[in-house]
């Protein structure tokens, strides 16, 4: 069945005022980042200042610890997304095909924590890693992350395996496998995609947090990303140029993410394994 | 191949479901057993605890002369094929055939040898490089097959491996296990709750109830003779009839000033008894081996072609039914003169476990 023209178009101009509507910030944000001094404001509509220069950008790594705040930012994240998959996929088997005791509590638990925001939870949080000796720690931000983004990456990972079907595992069993090879070879293959969002929420979580970063990392060498773009808008005078030099530095890496983890979150995975 | 031995074996589920009572079976190397009832009997649970996936809470399972109570399922040297073919998702047709053997560190070239000739037997080889999406029910079912077979197990267990297909697949997979299986000659359990599978496969039939077994012979055998009222109604179709009535010196009396039916009572209580009797062991006309039932009036007539299948009420009695020839003339409200076979009457007793009388 063919549309209407009339449809067609004005379709189309829905879709470009979206386009617009999501482009028009981040463009702005590469215009800051490409003109010359600290412009915030300007009368200038063109994209790139016929002025352009990269200075901002050579500044970041020549001038400011830029590469200290991504190689803290890479460690916190990375870890956090490593320990995220781990804990959720096996907590989450777990869930989905074992029935223990105190079984139904533990998940409602785990639940309630995601009821309180962060910036409640942010004065406890910091009392803890004050006494832990955590400030100023990877491993005290780590802990942090983990913990807020473990409650969802846990359900979500339950609920995946629940459309398993657990006859495959069977079959696995009998053909020769433990129960731990079973998940390894078959379950977790099928579960790829569950993986995949939960490592893209556990980085995510962790790559752009800023309240709690600004809590436990006080010193400017253990800065996060955030925090340390954060730290160019002083009170008096905002360094713009390399704010937003920062701002689209920082965003690559999480779309180079998405762009590689994509192609696994393929839907219909365990279609036609088995017959309900 | 290898023989299987079950003892007194008992299931309880941890929410206290008794769901296998006292299970006995000695199941011959080489044999083909099906084992039949209805659903929820507990078909399921006792192939899955021969097969190690449920745990026993009782008794003891032996394949050949091993204990396997405590043996892990990959560990048993048995092969299974589910219900709903579980084929791993992720691989390929013929990764799905090599996993069991690929798991055992089999050498390469004995597995691809192994896969290429199950792959021959089940006509299937254009399939290896597909996944179980691309595959249609009916070839989703082979390449299970085709999983197990490769595997050369001792014992094959099948949990109804053909419910899945439309009826004349069903028909034609049936004809491929038995024929696989003569070829095979590898011992095997199936579990159906389908009668025609049952009697079509089975060498023997042990027919289950509520997780006690009820009766294990060769299927004409239950057929002819079986050993309660639940088998014998379980087996045949249309069902069995039923009659209450009594039983007194060398004859059946169906109640109410119902037909009195000469029968050799010498193994019999006298009193209360249910008579059974097949509706394809009715016929219309008199002949020698018969003896008179009653002239029914008909309730309706199902002409099917090649039977016409009579109901009637027996006054003061249930509704029954009796097979008659395709060009029977009956009509709803004809009357009929009904005679039955002599050694077709069946008689249990008016209990609720109706053992077989005679
Ligand atoms: N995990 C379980 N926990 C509790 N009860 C169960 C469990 N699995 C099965 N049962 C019960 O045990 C009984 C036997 O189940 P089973 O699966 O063996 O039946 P079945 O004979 O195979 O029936 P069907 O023909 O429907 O497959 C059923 O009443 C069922 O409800
Ligand atoms: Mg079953």
């Amino acid at each position: 069945m063919k549309e209407p023209r009339s449809i067609t178009l004005v379709r189309h101009a829905v879709l470009l005022v979206f386009v617009a509507v999501s482009l028009y910030p981040v463009l702005n944000v590469v215009s800051i980042s490409l003109r010359p001094g600290n412009r915030l404001r300007s009368t200038d509509l063109a994209i790139i200042p016929a002025d352009w220069t990269v200075a901002s950008y050579v500044q970041l790594f020549t001038e400011q610890p830029f590469l200290t705040w991504l190689w803290n930012s890479l460690v916190v994240s990375g870890l956090v997304t490593l320990t995220g998959v781990a804990l959720a996929s096996t907590a989450g088997y777990a869930f989905s095909r074992f029935r223990f005791i105190g079984r139904k509590a533990t998940m409602l638990a785990i639940l309630t924590t995601q009821m309180f925001p962060a910036t409640m939870l942010l004065l406890p949080l910091y009392i803890l890693i004050a006494r832990l000796g955590l400030v100023n720690t990877w491993l005290g931000l780590m802990i942090f992350y983990t913990a807020t983004a473990l409650p969802f990456c846990v359900w979500q990972m339950k609920g995946f395996y629940d459309t398993i079907p657990p006859s495959l595992e069977e079959a696995a069993r009998i053909d020769g496998c433990s129960r731990a090879g079973a998940f390894r070879h078959v379950v977790l293959p099928l579960a790829t995609p569950g993986l995949v969002i939960t490592a893209l929420f556990s980085f995510m979580t962790a790559w752009s947090e800023y309240i709690v970063a600004a809590q436990v990392m006080q010193d400017e060498a253990m800065f996060t990303l955030p925090l340390g773009i954060k730290s160019f808008q002083a009170s008096l005078s905002s360094q713009w140029g390399l704010y937003a030099a920062a701002s689209i530095l920082v965003s690559i890496p999480v779309v180079a993410v998405f762009l590689a983890l994509s192609r696994y979150l393929v839907n219909g995975l365990t279609l036609g394994s088995v017959k309900e | 191949m290898a023989s299987v031995t079950l003892r007194a074996l008992e299931k309880r589920y941890p929410d206290g479901y008794h769901a296998v009572r006292g299970v006995s079976l000695d199941i011959a190397d080489g044999e083909f057993l099906v084992l039949v009832g209805p659903s929820g009997c507990g078909k399921s649970t006792t192939l899955r605890m021969v097969a190690g996936l449920e745990e026993i809470s009782g008794g003891t399972i032996r394949i050949g002369d091993r204990v396997v109570n405590d043996v892990a399922p990959g560990d048993r040297d048995i092969a299974m094929v589910f219900q709903n073919y579980a084929l791993y998702p992720h691989l390929t047709v013929r990764e799905n055939m090599a996993f069991g053997l690929t798991m055992r560190r089999m050498p390469r070239p004995e597995i691809d040898r192994r896969v290429a000739a199950a792959a021959e037997s089940l006509s299937i080889s254009h399939l290896l490089t597909r996944r179980p999406r691309e595959l249609s029910g009916g070839q989703r079912q082979r390449v299970a097959l085709g999983r197990a077979i490769v595997r050369e197990p001792q014992v094959f267990l099948f949990d109804e491996p053909l419910s899945n297909l439309d009826a004349k697949l069903r028909v034609q997979m049936r004809a491929e296990i038995a024929a696989l299986h003569r070829q095979l000659a590898a011992t095997v359990i199936y579990v159906t709750h389908d009668q025609v599978e049952a009697m079509t496969l089975g060498q023997r039939i042990a027919l289950m109830n509520h997780g006690v077994v009820q009766q294990v012979d060769a299927p004409l055998a239950i057929y002819h003779r079986p050993a309660n009222r639940f088998v014998a109604s379980f087996i045949g179709s249309p069902t069995m009839n039923f009659f209450s009535g009594t039983v007194s010196d060398n004859a059946f009396q169906v109640t109410s000033g119902g037909p009195r039916l000469p029968l050799n009572t010498a193994a019999m209580p006298a009193g209360p008894a249910v008579l059974g009797i097949r509706p394809e062991d009715f016929v219309a006309s008199m002949q020698g081996d018969c003896v008179p039932f009653a002239t029914v009036t008909l309730d309706m007539a199902e002409h099917l072609g090649h039977e016409t299948l009579a109901h009637f009420t027996l006054p003061g009695g249930g509704p029954a039914i009796a097979r008659l020839p395709g060009d029977a003339a009956a009509q709803v409200g004809h009357r009929v003169d009904l005679a039955v076979r002599r050694q077709a009457l069946h008689v249990f007793a008016a209990d609720e476990d109706g053992r077989r009388l005679n």
